[in-house]
């Protein structure tokens, strides 16, 4: 499959009639780690779950890697608001369980319960887990096939800031291995220095959007102008 | 496919091995059901057998949903279903491995609900166990094949415990008479004597397993 990892033009998806992304126009070329800001309500989550196959899209164009849904599949990891893992099985069971899904041999479990600093806690259940360690999970859950297009859904939300800070470092370690990145967050100060292009959703459109080395006084103004206003 | 409906099986057994929710409510219910049955209808001894066909169905059904439920409970918690769909399996092998782990708990239901009947009830199940299996193995697939997949629907609303039952009883109707029926011509008369019976749960078993093959994914994704 030729292609950017995601071509969006006009992409639309409805509620009962209501819709949430009025015509969303994205491209995210291989490589990228791009901020999507926006405030509550502004389609970021239902954006990130279409273009993770998980909602169909109302209207619009979506071409992902330039093939269809299920093949793409193999080539997203996707983590949302919450871990996506079992509460009962613990953290190296939830990740077996994936790696079978996707078909991965269960030595990069524990290559990826080391490398997010869990190896110690992989015989826990996940509910014993704090929300900096299950975080840590959801990621690792979402790597283990080596998606090359990852999508984190306020991946900030409830760290403390040295888990942040451990996140900050996986996203840079991330990009450096060739990982495209899209990100929701509303901590601009803290992602924007590490991304390539941040864009402003707002009312269910890309409402604002700059490339290159962002400054994130210019994002906060941006952010003012179309969001505050 | 059949590789990924394995591992479904695999997970919620080990949860259910673990956190024993669904066996709990079972054991409870199960008995209970039975008790009130009994003590409710308190038929003479000669005449008790007659009703056990009707009390372990209902008592199957009524538990049955408790346990259904609980399946698609934990796909929820954590957005579970979520992370499991956006990796590369066929729903219709998460259809399989849910319906086949469903299968698995209810036939641990029936082996603890029949004895508890034929003790209550005076029936000498033993003589008829190898039909009776065959019958409550039919049933238990038609039963699992139709409530995992309603399951689904129902754990997305807000009155999910209401709404299961509601869709559900109305269309099992057919699984229930059938399955009386076949009971009850098992336990008087032999496998023989039930091919009527069987024959309406085997097609309804045919029916609704292959359309929860083709409907889920239009189930579990918006």
């Amino acid at each position: 499959m030729l292609g950017p990892p995601i071509r969006a033009e006009g992409l639309r998806r409805d509620y009962a009639g209501t819709p949430v992304l009025a015509g969303v126009d994205l491209l995210v070329e291989a490589g990228e780690l791009v901020v999507l800001l926006g405030s509550n309500g502004a389609g970021k989550t239902t954006l990130l779950r279409v273009l993770a196959t998980l909602l169909r899209p109302s209207g619009g164009v979506l071409s992902l890697f330039g093939g269809d849904a299920r093949a793409a599949r193999r080539r997203i990891g996707y983590v949302g608001h919450e871990s996506g893992c079992y509460a009962d099985l613990t953290g190296a069971e939830n990740l077996e369980f994936h790696a079978a899904l996707h078909g991965v041999p269960s030595s990069r479990v524990s290559e990826l319960l080391e490398w997010t600093g869990l190896s110690s806690a992989a015989r826990r259940p996940l509910r014993t887990y704090s929300r900096g360690m299950s975080q840590r999970l959801a990621l690792a859950r979402a790597l283990l096939h080596r998606p090359d297009l990852l999508l984190l859904d306020e991946p900030y939300s409830g760290l403390d800031p040295g888990a942040a800070a451990r996140l900050d470092a996986l996203l840079v370690s991330l990009r450096a291995a060739g990982h495209t990145i899209l990100l929701t967050t509303h901590d601009l100060a803290r992602v924007v220095p590490l991304s390539t292009r941040v864009a402003i959703l707002h009312r269910g459109r890309i409402a604002w959007t700059q490339a290159g080395a962002v400054d994130p006084v210019v994002v906060a103004s941006a952010y003012d102008a179309v969001v505050v206003a | 496919m059949i590789r990924d409906a394995i591992t479904i099986v695999s997970k919620d057994l080990r949860i259910e091995w673990r956190t024993k929710e669904s066996l709990a409510s079972f054991v409870v219910l199960g008995v209970l059901l039975v008790v009130v049955f009994t003590v409710a209808l308190d038929p003479p001894p000669d005449a008790a057998p007659m009703l056990a066909p009707s009390v372990v169905w209902a008592t199957f059904v009524f538990t049955g949903l408790l346990g259904v439920q609980r399946g698609f409970v934990l796909e929820r918690e954590n957005d579970c279903l979520a992370a499991v769909l956006a990796s590369p399996i066929d729903p219709a092998a998460l259809y399989v491995g849910k319906l086949v782990a469903n299968v698995v708990l209810l036939a641990v239901m029936q082996a603890l609900v029949v004895p508890l009947v034929a003790v209550f009830l005076h029936v000498d199940v033993a003589r008829a166990l190898p039909g009776l299996a065959v019958v409550l193995l039919l049933g238990n697939v038609g039963f699992a094949a139709l409530a995992t997949l309603f399951a689904a629907i129902a754990v997305r609303a807000r009155a999910r415990e209401v709404m299961l039952p509601v869709l559900l009883l109305p269309l099992l109707v057919p699984v229930l008479i059938g399955g009386v029926k076949a009971t009850q011509a098992v336990l008087h008369g032999g496998l023989g004597a039930a091919q009527d019976a069987l024959s309406v749960l085997c097609a309804f078993d045919v029916v609704f397993v292959v359309a929860g093959v083709l409907l889920f994914e239009h189930v579990v994704r918006d």
